[in-house]
């Protein structure tokens, strides 16, 4: 008896989670998507994009930018964010905007410039009642759709730097190797300090975040990164590629190295510190800082580095970030010794 | 591979015995085309309690796997039936990552991983069976570091496994708590098998041979957990640690001097007792301080309450990579006895030695004294004032056997 209701409960489940989707207008996000159970097979089902090959957004799908932004081999990368309906993004501070449930970070991947754009994948991080669930979608051929790929994958592209590379797409777990904090996933892009004021401001009136942050610390924008002060340009470099693994509770906690924005001891940012478990990732250097010597320090090695077990970051890498390895080698350079 | 909630599942995930595994089910993998992404996917959407079997055969691989869902068994068929080849490896920073608990691994190879080999961090309760990691050009500096590679976590229990060429440690514990190493064999790695910033931990029935090391058990400062201790090394066979140190420089191992046996530094509570500790040029058994300078109030430099007990010495010390070696063999008559003090005493807590072991001290004073200072000695240190150890509390939780056999 228990059983029949059971089956009967389930189909009546199933059938109303299909109506929901159709029922979904077009240029509406599907919240059923966003917040169901299941991981939708394919990108459009969430309903994100009113020209998905376009990036058209749908309504309540914000587009924003990060004033320093991760290195993914010189993609280009359109990030947006889905509010639903009636829900606010609140401000912690300087860090992590508080995305609602129901609510969603897109970001699509893309090579090629004008006409000749291609985009490779879109990742969603979808905030459930259970948590954030972290999925990538790769885009076919015909850019007319992405489909999950909880594997990954991997696709040939030429980079900005006019390189031929194999592009890694993520697994699902990899995913959670840069969004992981305490075991559970986490966003990393969407903190205040790395947001444009004026996109903030912008986000109340239109109801989407409920207050401005009460912080007024702001990283450097990454085309000014010649102009303002050489920490300042290197600090917000490490903390947006480097810092979701490398602090406490973190991929990379075991090493002690901690990357962030608000760290300021000199140990824990690799000054005189000692590698744990470089191997031969040190490159034969005996800290992963030295002032004055960025050829002397591990961080710039295996930054320097594309080669799996020296490269850093492990995930997400085929080719060497020239811009951000300069930022950072200035920075060490310009280092007082004590 | 994408499983269909079942009504049964979904009963089950409504009732509170969710957790057990009434459901495992068994995904087979075969060689072939597609063998990663089949592979990596069955560990995706892996549930709890499931077994992932990789059949018999080579599988080339270009990108690390991964598994974050726990309670998984991933079982080979055999340590050189199922072999996982990451020589053509592309990507990830080991060749296997488990960041997930309750998690089985078993019966399976892998063979020159780009980095480090099987690597599981907070990934409490793992069970390491019968793996073997090989890198198959032998002592390289080019080799990933690690081969076993548990870190941040409770409950480590390593038994059959067999790691050779690492250029860092073959087996590597760190920064965890409750451990077990044993019946495994470590050969031609920089350090075979190494206890780090962790404790509780029991290492027996291993062979160490041909590494740089044998056994290494220490502390290093500025690490998110510190604090090592509680260490039982006995019944292993240390033998014949010869192999020149193929380190990149940088890293602690890279200061590992030929030929040591088993090293203790700065560390609490460790016993040795039991093994057979021969053919190691430069100590059979080496106590030291840390030797580097440190900026951590919470790091303790010195070995403390470290007992070397019954054991069985061979001829040891006889090739040692040491200042003066030429003087110290003259002056020991051929070869140093088997146990080598820094000298370095935290008030009473200094090395013990079983009656009748022979030993020398350097003669320091201090953690981070040049060895120029050295005023080599005989050792005359008491013996080990109890014999019998309370070692309850110290290994794997006995409950993580029932998953071997």
């Amino acid at each position: 008896m228990k059983r029949g209701r059971a089956i009967l409960a389930a189909a009546a489940l199933s059938l109303a989670g299909a109506m929901a989707v159709r029922a979904t207008p077009p240029g509406a996000v599907s919240d059923e998507a966003v917040t169901g159970e299941g991981m939708p097979r394919s990108l459009s089902e969430y309903g994100f994009f009113a020209d998905a090959a376009a990036q058209v957004p749908a309504r309540n799908v914000i587009p924003y930018r990060l004033n320093t932004p991760l290195f993914s081999d010189g993609a280009e990368k359109l990030r947006f964010v889905y509010v639903p309906q009636g829900a606010q993004i609140a401000a912690q501070g300087e860090g992590l905007l508080d995305i609602p449930v129901g609510g969603a970070l897109i970001k699509t991947f893309a090579f090629g410039e004008g006409a000749d754009r291609r985009l490779i994948e879109t990742r969603v991080l979808l905030h459930r009642a259970d948590g954030w669930l972290a999925l990538p979608y790769i885009w076919n051929e015909e850019q007319t759709e992405a489909t999950l790929a909880v594997v990954g994958g991997r696709r040939e592209v030429t980079t900005p730097a006019g390189e031929r590379i194999s592009y890694r797409i993520p697994n699902k777990n990899q995913c959670k190797e840069c969004h992981g904090l305490q075991g559970a996933v986490v966003p990393i892009g969407p903190k205040a300090r790395n947001l444009s004021q004026d996109w903030l401001q912008d986000m109340v009136p239109a109801r989407h975040l409920a207050a401005m942050p009460a912080s007024s610390d702001t990283m450097p924008r990454w085309e000014d990164r010649a102009s303002v002060p050489a920490e300042a340009a290197a600090r917000a470099y490490l903390d947006v590629n480097c810092a979701h693994c490398h602090r406490p509770n973190a991929t990379a906690s075991n090493s002690g190295l901690d990357l962030r924005w608000e760290q300021e001891d000199r140990q824990a940012l690799g000054v005189f510190k000692r590698p744990v478990a470089a191997g031969r990732g040190s490159g034969g250097h005996e800290f992963a800082v030295v002032p004055g010597r960025p050829d002397d320090s591990i961080l710039t090695y295996r930054m320097d580095s594309v080669e799996p077990g020296v490269a850093m970051p492990e995930l997400g890498k085929s080719t060497v970030d020239e811009d951000g390895l300069a930022v950072v080698r200035r920075w060490i350079a310009g280092m007082p010794a004590s | 591979m994408v499983r269909k909630p079942t009504i049964a599942a979904l009963l089950v995930a409504a009732s509170p015995l969710a957790a057990a595994p009434v459901l495992a089910a068994t995904h087979t993998i075969a060689p072939g085309e597609g063998a990663q992404e089949r592979l990596q996917e069955a560990l995706i959407l892996a549930e709890p309690g499931d077994e992932i079997v990789i059949g018999a055969g080579r599988y080339e691989l270009t990108d690390g796997l991964s598994l974050d869902v726990d309670g998984v068994t991933v079982r080979g068929a055999g340590m050189d039936g199922t072999v996982l080849d990451f020589t053509g490896q592309a990507g990830a920073g080991e060749g296997f990552l488990v960041t997930s608990d309750n998690v089985t691994l078993r019966d399976f190879a892998l063979e020159n991983p780009k980095g480090d080999g099987v690597k599981s961090k907070g990934a409490d309760n793992i069970v390491y069976h019968r793996i073997r990691v090989t890198w198959t050009n032998g002592p390289d500096a080019g080799n990933g570091a690690y081969g076993i590679y548990p870190v941040e976590s409770q409950g480590v229990l390593i038994d059959g496994v067999k790691v050779s060429g690492a250029s860092d440690a073959g087996i590597y514990v760190g920064q965890s708590d409750r451990i077990t190493v044993r019946n495994s064999i470590a050969e031609a790695n920089v350090a075979g098998i190494e206890i780090e910033n962790s404790r509780n931990a029991l290492v027996e029935n291993n062979l160490a041979t041909r590494n740089t090391g044998g056994i290494l058990v220490f502390d290093l400062p500025s690490l998110p957990v510190m604090g090592g201790g509680n260490v039982v090394v006995r019944r292993n066979l240390v033998v014949a640690n010869d192999t020149a140190n193929f380190a990149p420089p940088g890293n602690i191992v890279a200061s590992v001097r030929r030929g040591t046996g088993i090293l203790v530094m700065a560390n609490e509570n460790v016993a040795i007792e039991g093994n057979v500790v021969d053919g190691n040029p430069t100590a059979g058994v080496m106590v030291i301080a840390y030797t580097q300078p440190f900026d951590d109030e919470r790091y303790n430099p010195y070995a403390r309450n470290v007992a070397v007990g019954e054991n069985v010495f061979g001829r040891n010390g006889y090739e040692p990579q040491l200042d003066g070696a030429d003087r110290l063999l003259a002056a020991f008559g051929g070869s140093l006895p088997p146990v080598l003090w820094d000298g370095n005493a935290q008030g009473g807590t200094g090395l013990r030695v079983a009656e009748g072991v022979a030993g020398w001290t350097l003669g320091l004073t201090r953690p981070g004294q040049a060895y120029g200072e050295a005023n080599p000695a005989p050792l005359k240190v008491p013996a080990p004032a109890d014999a019998g150890w309370d070692d309850s509390g110290i290994g794997a939780p006995p409950e993580l056997e029932d998953r071997l056999g």
